[in-house]
């Protein structure tokens, strides 16, 4: 089987407009959350988000593209050609029919769906413009990054609600490790900040009004955030031979399904999906110096990620740290693993580790070092990232530093 | 300004031209308008005169609004301005 590696990396969130940003903020743990921005926001009793500021779409695209581009379209495109920008591949010939994109979306286009639906029913409209379909559509981002690289191999979109971006970097791992292709652009987005997209989740009584404080006792809930992350993931060989810089490994994933309850979690499910990743990758469990957490900062997800944790690494859990950068950008429901796949860079990479932000009082039932409120520098060999979504769906990565 | 200078300027500004670029005779193609412009074209229309274009983009042939240029568009929606009033 093939080894893959990363090469390419980018993002933009609530903590800054591209990947290195992303990463220099979290090492300074700044906080990206804030007061949400949006038509008739005053009607939400959720009114913060880590929502994306000062980014100004129509200065990058064209009016026919700013046409067809939902906001997570344009999030994936931004992001996309930041990635593959520092990958330096040129999709041509052979290779362009070798390489791939696999993107991960919860939602698509949210705020397509708000606007026209406002637009219909309460302005009473009865005409919307012709492209809302191919503009909302959630594989609408991932056929444009196609388009806009030349990128002819296996190619679509996974929606498993928050672990979106993890099921589809595991599903890009897995064609260049059994050879289906040499080059995948893959990871996620999310752009459900908007009155419906909010209201939506407000529902559900998950969300904080205040702040996301994962694994602290405090905690009152998650917080939305947007934006995406996007990497260039490429056949080992094929990289070393090119002479590319190799930001790390992926040495390895699992997915399970708890199959048994619509949104609460279970430990059981998520444990099985961090010990899979592990001998999948054919990792020890004492070699994870580092997990980026699901860590969502509910009552249910941030205890039952920290029992699965200790089942799967025993007397070693107490030896690793573990962080939920949640508190800084938020939550990217489908594009969420795709940005915290920065701190798993960072950390194998840089040696550095994103704290848990908004930490204030130590919860017994979340007895792990998370990394309280400030970065550390240690040297970090294998770092995980843990998704479980609602839907019982998990996915967990591994990433390995490369030498 | 008159209907047909209101359906030129919607078709230059569909087509990124100026509006002195696009003559009567000009089809929509020789523009650089395609099928999803030609759509898009279609509701800039509907919308700015408030009328409904019978025009299916699977026939556009057996439509009852010939698009062949963009004299025979301005007489198609002169015509439907007319039977609404």
């Amino acid at each position: 089987m093939r080894r893959v590696v990363i090469t390419g990396a980018g993002a933009i969130n609530a903590l800054g407009q591209s990947a290195a940003a992303t990463m220099e903020a979290m090492r300074e743990g700044q906080c990206g959350i804030g007061p949400l921005e949006f038509r008739d926001v005053e009607r939400l009793s959720i009114q913060i988000g880590g929502q994306v500021k000062g980014f100004e779409a129509e200065g990058i695209f064209n009016r026919q593209q700013m046409t067809l581009y939902d906001r997570f379209t344009q999030f994936t495109l931004c992001a996309a050609q930041e990635a593959v920008a520092q990958s330096g591949l040129e999709f041509t010939g052979s290779l362009s029919v070798r390489s791939g994109v696999v993107l991960g979306t919860a939602g698509g286009g949210v705020s397509t769906w708000d606007d026209n639906y406002r637009s219909v029913y309460e302005d009473g409209k009865n005409r919307v413009h012709p492209f809302v379909v191919p503009k909302l559509m959630n594989n609408a981002a991932c056929s444009h990054v196609s388009m806009q690289h030349n990128l002819k191999g296996p190619s679509f979109t996974v929606s498993t609600a928050c672990a979106s971006s993890n099921h589809a970097m595991s599903q890009a791992f897995l064609m260049i490790r059994t050879g289906m292709a040499d080059v995948m652009i893959t990871g996620g987005s999310e752009s459900m900040l908007c009155f419906g997209g909010v209201k939506a989740w407000e529902g559900l009584r998950v969300m904080s009004k205040d702040a996301c404080r994962p694994f602290s006792a405090n905690r009152n809930g998650m917080v939305q955030g947007e934006g995406a992350g996007i990497f260039v993931f490429e056949d080992m060989e094929h990289a070393k031979a090119r002479g590319a810089e190799i930001l790390c490994e992926v040495a390895g994933f699992a997915m399970s399904s708890d199959a048994a309850d619509i949104v609460m979690p279970s430990k059981q499910g998520a444990a099985r999906a961090i010990s899979g990743a592990l001998s999948d990758a054919g990792i020890d469990r004492s070699e994870v110096g580092y997990i980026n957490a699901h860590g969502t900062g509910t009552a249910a997800n941030d205890k039952t990620e920290c029992a699965a944790v200790a089942d799967v690494f025993g007397p070693h859990a107490d030896d690793l740290m573990i962080s939920s950068t949640k508190s800084m950008h938020g939550h990217l429901i489908g594009g969420t693993g795709a940005v915290e796949l920065l701190a798993c860079i960072m950390a194998v990479r840089d040696g550095i580790i994103a704290p848990t932000i908004g930490y204030e009082e130590a919860d017994p039932e979340c007895a792990l070092d998370v990394v309280p409120n400030v970065a550390r520098e240690t040297s970090v060999d294998v770092a995980l990232s843990n998704a479980f979504a609602f839907g019982g769906l998990n996915a967990v990565l591994a990433l390995r530093r490369f030498n | 300004m008159s209907i047909r200078d209101r359906v030129f300027s919607i078709i230059a500004e569909q087509a990124m031209l100026e509006v002195s670029d696009v003559k009567g005779e000009s089809t929509l193609e020789s523009l650089g308008i395609d099928s999803l412009g030609l759509v898009e074209s279609i509701f800039a229309i509907e919308e700015e005169f408030d009328l409904t274009i019978p025009f299916n983009a699977n026939a556009p042939d057996d439509s009852d609004f010939d698009i062949s240029n963009v004299d025979t568009i301005v007489a198609g929606i002169e015509r439907l301005i007319a039977l609404k009033s």
